[in-house]
């Protein structure tokens, strides 16, 4: 028993401290040791006075029991006695029975701060250094109270000694820590720099740490600290490995020193001295070459140490982000590491690489480890190693690779470790945003998560992926088809059903063409799924079910019935009985007109930062716990599970085809709750009709042309007829377009309906419909103000040549506009002769008595008149060779200005007017069009090309017509849709 | 910056526990069950760090007794390690192979460890330097 038996003996100790060890059952030991403190105990009481060698032996058998587990309540007064013992082991464990056992608000605290006192007063080291250590092991804020003043001034006192000058420096980091407030700052902090210099290498460890800690707060104080760290940096970096003596820790000179220092210039910038600044990088490149020498052990220690200080030295390269030639030196290091065998080293490699990936000068060097970092992700048997593989992957994530990375992602996820799913979960989801080159991908992407970890997609990535969808009109077609699809596993999961339910509720439409994915198909394909849902999944369904019943009326019958059901209409859930009554209520009572209002599609959400980044963020962070409560102050959330509330004024958007049979009936848009940049609101709900459709059925532009018949018994013509005379106005008295009219009508090139202008005070819709050289529109004018429009006159102008080009027609409309009412006037118009500028709008109002003027480009472009014609590809070349005269061609290579995605291209097309021609061009990537543009006078046959190229992200576009400023005019307005 | 440090047995039993945040008596046993059940729990050839609420844990095996230092996520790990390593020398300078006294004393170590606060703060542990304090007995 070497411990024991070394020292000074204590015989009775070491018997006690056998006989416990010798106790066969717990009963037995604490026979032994009730016996023991009642030995104690009559000892202490007893007359006769103990000396300090017994005190210090009972005092050290209370010790050994409390350490054992067992309370003790006496004795305290024996251990204060000894602290004013001038022998130094009976000192000793009366510091440490303090340090142990006694609590900060003991009585005996005076008694105890006056030993310190004392002891730190006796200029005898050992003394010193052993209340330094007690003030440190208690921390207390009394003890800081009591010594925080004298401590640094034994710090800084030249005469105090090494190891007390050591012991100085991490008692005031402790007090420090405990209480910042309690040290005060002062002359001395000065002197605290130049213990850098000191010739103990342990007065400067300690000193290091203190710095490190108080410059945190005062930088500037401390900021010569720099230099003096560099030049003891760059002495121990240079140094042999034996020079330093008992600092050298298996070869490798004092890692700890070096580290701390290291970590310490990671509190300020690169210094601004050149010659301290060379002196620096001269050291991070020797300790960089120093990592390709051959290791002078093969013990642990020693490469643990030397990589120690390695990596403490790629940290500081890269938080000076300065040296693009070390970033580089660092990453390649790290890459050596990625496959070292030892495991630790890989996980440090990875987590290193995580910070140099976002350094500009590193980000490419980085990427080019991928591969391996993929590798790991799969083959790590460490689920700490693998988690900072998928932190690398997502860090080192950029438009070039995130499909890749996702993928891998996506696929990890499947076998993942559940503790960390759920972050995998959010930086798929933010990954597919941030990099998603086209939205359909997004949309995969982000249903794949659900099918694959349902569980752990939490609702802040799946509010988001609706708002996504709800804001991006070409992607909505695509997520209704894709949630339909998923939705029709046996088992999927329950946030699948609430994304689907939402999307098939706004977007359920779009895909109602098809036979397989009719209405009362998409219906009982929810309705299947409802039963197994929970309370607020069933809530949203119900609200599918009331926005299916404007959607398709033909359901409606079915969905009253589902709706009308005991279990429904008498749920012990309030909210379900709730919407279940007022939704019957709803379908039954309201019209046709007042539902498609009510019930009408949600607006755009507004653009805000992605919550799921935030969510990551907060996870993240120290309080990850609160991270869910959080989430529910989302604020989508009460458009998604809120119900739709009947008072919600959002605009009407029936679905195209019910909206254009009812064209009449229904009503104009009212004017959404919030006025949104540009008043994308109804052309994002009507342009998705030709934007999303052409995925699902053979022709569905010819059947939504079909639908375009004019619902009213009168011909086109007749309504040309009509006498109503266009008012023009003087053109004098026409104001210039405002700014954004070409960026309005550019909306317009490729779809006929939706929101023409919006301000504050007035929005105005469009639906029109072109035949041949012949169109009817429909202008909504809505007052959005509580207040009315006076003497409004909304006029048609032909500036210049058009009024031989194109006739517009116009009925007058009522010259009062109440507060929150709408207008509608028709407009029919005939186009003479090939035209290049569309015709102007003027509406001029009187608004609280201030004249207001608004000049708009009506959206009537000539490709309005395009007829589309199909035909064979031998066809198609023949003509085009026809074409061949150079000004009948006009070709335009431009940059993509949207997501390049095919089927939103073959439907911006599609509605631009031109029939798409399949199996012409030997590139199936590029699109052929052929159509003829109608006039009165005259037809132009006009054939078009587009090849998109993805790498460059760019498109060219080739027109060829039979009249030179047709192809011209034509090629400029469908390059601005791309 | 070390949180706190952990020593348990390879059936789990904590030998020792040595705080430097305050926390409530509760609150340690709490986290003591659940970081032995994470480090128990772990493979073969892992690594030797493992992230932990917002601290790193960096733990290494001796014999039958587990070291674990809770250290701040900017915290040299490697050299946590020959913290860890350097505790273990220590101790193994001290008690030698006596496994009988290793394990009885363990409790006792508390104290041991206490007293190496300082040393274990500054980095270096220096045998010589602490010598004074570990002549107890």
């Amino acid at each position: 028993m070497p411990a024991v038996s070394k020292g000074d003996g204590m015989r009775g100790l070491a018997v006690f401290i056998s006989d416990i060890r010798n106790c066969k059952s717990k009963e037995a030991e604490i026979k032994r040791i009730n016996k023991e403190l009642a030995n104690i105990r009559s000892k202490f009481k007893g007359d006769k006075a103990l000396d300090g060698y017994s005190k210090k032996k009972y005092v050290c058998k209370l010790l050994f029991i409390f350490l054992l587990g067992h309370d003790i309540d006496f004795g305290h007064m024996e251990a204060v006695n000894l602290l004013s013992s001038n022998k130094y082991t009976e000192k000793q464990i009366g510091y440490l029975f303090i340090s142990v056992l006694v609590n900060s608000n003991s009585e005996l605290i005076r008694l105890i701060n006056n030993a310190i006192k004392n002891d730190l007063a006796s200029r005898n080291p050992t003394f010193m250094c052993l209340a330094l250590h007690c003030i440190a092991n208690v921390g207390s804020r009394e003890m800081g109270e009591a010594f925080a003043a004298d401590i640094p001034r034994i710090l800084v006192a030249g005469d105090s000694m090494d190891s007390v000058k050591q012991s100085a420096a991490l008692c005031l980091l402790r007090l420090y820590k405990a209480s910042p407030d309690l040290v005060p700052m002062g002359e001395w902090t000065a002197r605290v720099v130049h213990l850098l210099n000191d010739q103990h290498m342990g007065v400067v460890t300690a000193a290091v740490s203190l710095i490190t800690c108080l410059c945190k707060k005062n930088p500037d104080d401390f900021k010569t600290c720099i230099s003096l760290a560099v030049s003891r940096l760059s002495r121990i970096v240079s140094s042999a490995s034996t020079d330093l003596q008992d600092y050298t820790y298996y070869f490798v000179p004092a890692p700890w020193l070096s580290v701390k220092l290291l970590r310490l210039l990671q509190c300020y910038p690169p210094p601004e001295d050149a010659a301290v600044k060379g002196r620096l990088v001269e050291c991070l490149e020797t300790v960089l070459n120093k990592a390709q020498e051959p290791p002078k052990s093969k013990k642990v220690q020693h490469s643990n140490a030397k990589n120690a200080i390695l990596f403490e030295t790629i940290s500081l390269i890269i938080h000076y982000d300065s040296e693009p030639n070390l970033l580089v030196r660092a990453c390649n290091q790290l890459g050596q590491f990625l496959q070292h065998r030892e495991t630790n080293l890989r996980y440090l490699a990875l987590e290193s690489m995580c910070t140099l990936a976002s350094s500009e000068f590193s980000h490419e060097a980085v990427k080019t480890h991928i591969d391996t970092v993929i590798n790991a992700l799969k083959t790590e048997r460490d689920v700490s190693v693998r988690q900072r593989a998928a932190d690398l992957l997502y860090a080192m994530c950029d438009r070039s690779n995130a499909k890749q990375i996702v993928s891998e992602m996506l696929r990890y996820l499947e076998t993942a470790d559940y503790a960390i799913r759920e972050e995998i979960v959010l930086k798929v989801a933010i990954l597919a945003e941030k990099y998603a080159v086209d939205y359909s991908w997004y949309v995969d992407t982000i249903l794949n998560l659900i099918r694959i970890a349902g569980d752990y997609v939490s609702e802040e990535v799946w509010y988001r992926v609706l708002q996504i969808v709800t804001n991006r009109d070409d992607v909505q077609g695509y997520a209704a088809k894709t949630v339909f699809e998923a939705l029709q596993a046996p088992a999927c999961h329950e946030n699948m059903v609430k994304v689907g339910g939402y999307i098939l509720g706004e977007f359920g439409n779009l895909i109602a063409g098809d036979p397989r994915s009719s209405p009362p198909v998409q219906f009982s394909l929810l309705h299947s799924k409802f039963h197994l849902c929970s309370v607020a999944t069933r809530a949203l369904l119900l609200s599918t079910y009331i926005k299916f019943i404007n959607l398709f009326p033909e359901t409606k019958a079915t969905i009253q019935g589902v709706l009308r059901a005991g279990s429904q209409l008498r749920n012990a859930d309030v909210e379900l009985q709730q919407r279940a009554v007022e939704y019957l209520t709803l379908s039954s009572v309201a019209s046709t007109d007042v539902l498609a209002t009510v019930l009408e599609e949600m607006p755009p959400f507004p653009e805000r930062e992605s919550s799921i980044l935030a969510k990551l963020k907060r996870k993240k962070g120290p309080g990850a716990g609160s991270a869910l409560e959080d989430g529910r102050r989302d604020p989508s959330s009460h458009d998604i599970n809120g119900g739709v509330e009947p008072t919600a004024s959002t605009v009407s958007t029936p679905s195209p085809s019910a909206d254009l049979l009812g064209l009449r009936a229904a009503p104009p848009p009212a004017a959404p709750p919030a006025p949104t940049g540009a008043g994308s609101l109804l052309v994002d709900v009507f342009s998705d009709g030709p934007a999303a459709q052409p995925s699902l059925g053979p022709t569905p532009e010819e059947a939504f042309l079909s639908e375009l018949e004019p619902p009213a018994p009168e011909s086109p013509m007749a309504l040309l007829a009509d006498p109503a005379p266009a008012a023009d106005p003087g053109p004098e008295d026409i104001g210039p377009p405002i700014p954004e009219a070409d960026e309005l009508l550019n909306k317009f090139v490729c779809r006929n309906n939706g929101v023409l202008f919006e301000n504050q005070l007035l929005q105005i819709g469009v639906k029109s419909e072109f035949r041949q050289n012949l169109g009817r529109m429909y202008l909504f004018y809505g007052n959005k103000t509580s207040v009315q429009f006076q003497n409004f006159s909304p006029t048609v102008v032909h500036p210049g040549d058009l009024q031989t080009q194109l006739a517009v027609q116009t009925k007058r409309v009522a010259s009062q506009v109440d507060g929150g009412a709408q207008v509608q006037q028709v407009l029919n118009i005939e186009c003479l002769r090939d035209f290049l500028t569309p015709p102007l709008l003027s509406v001029r109002f009187r608004y609280g008595g201030a004249p207001q003027s608004l000049t708009l480009k009506l959206p009537v472009t000539i490709n309005k008149f395009f007829q589309p014609t199909e035909m064979a590809a031998q066809d198609f070349f023949q003509r085009w060779k026809q074409l061949s005269l150079p000004q009948q061609e006009a070709q335009k290579i431009f940059k993509a200005n949207h997501p390049m995605d095919a089927e939103v291209t073959k439907a911006k097309l599609l509605g631009f007017g031109s029939a798409l021609l399949d199996n012409v061009d030997p590139n199936p990537e590029n699109f052929v069009g052929a159509g003829i543009i109608q006039t009165k006078a005259l037809q132009v046959g006009c054939l078009l090309r587009l090849e998109p190229n993805a790498q460059a992200q760019m498109y060219r576009l080739t027109l060829r017509t039979s009249k030179e400023p047709v192809s011209r005019h034509l090629c400029e307005l469908l390059a601005q849709q791309f | 910056m070390i949180h706190f440090i952990l020593l348990f047995s390879r059936q789990g039993k904590l030998r020792l526990q040595k705080w430097y945040t305050t926390l409530p008596d509760k609150e340690r046993k709490k986290i003591t069950r659940e970081i032995v059940q994470i480090i128990l729990s772990r493979g073969q050839r892992t690594s030797s760090f493992i992230d932990w609420k917002e601290l790193k844990l960096v733990y290494k095996r001796y014999a039958s007794l587990y070291f674990c230092c809770a250290v701040e996520n900017q915290d040299n790990e490697l050299l946590t390690l020959e913290v860890v390593h350097r505790y273990v020398e220590l101790l193994d300078k001290y008690f030698g192979n006596d496994f009988g006294c290793w394990f009885h004393l363990m409790r006792f170590l508390s104290v041991l460890d206490s007293w190496s606060t300082p040393a274990l703060n500054s980095g270096v542990p220096r045998l010589t330097a602490l010598t004074p304090d570990f002549c107890l007995f």
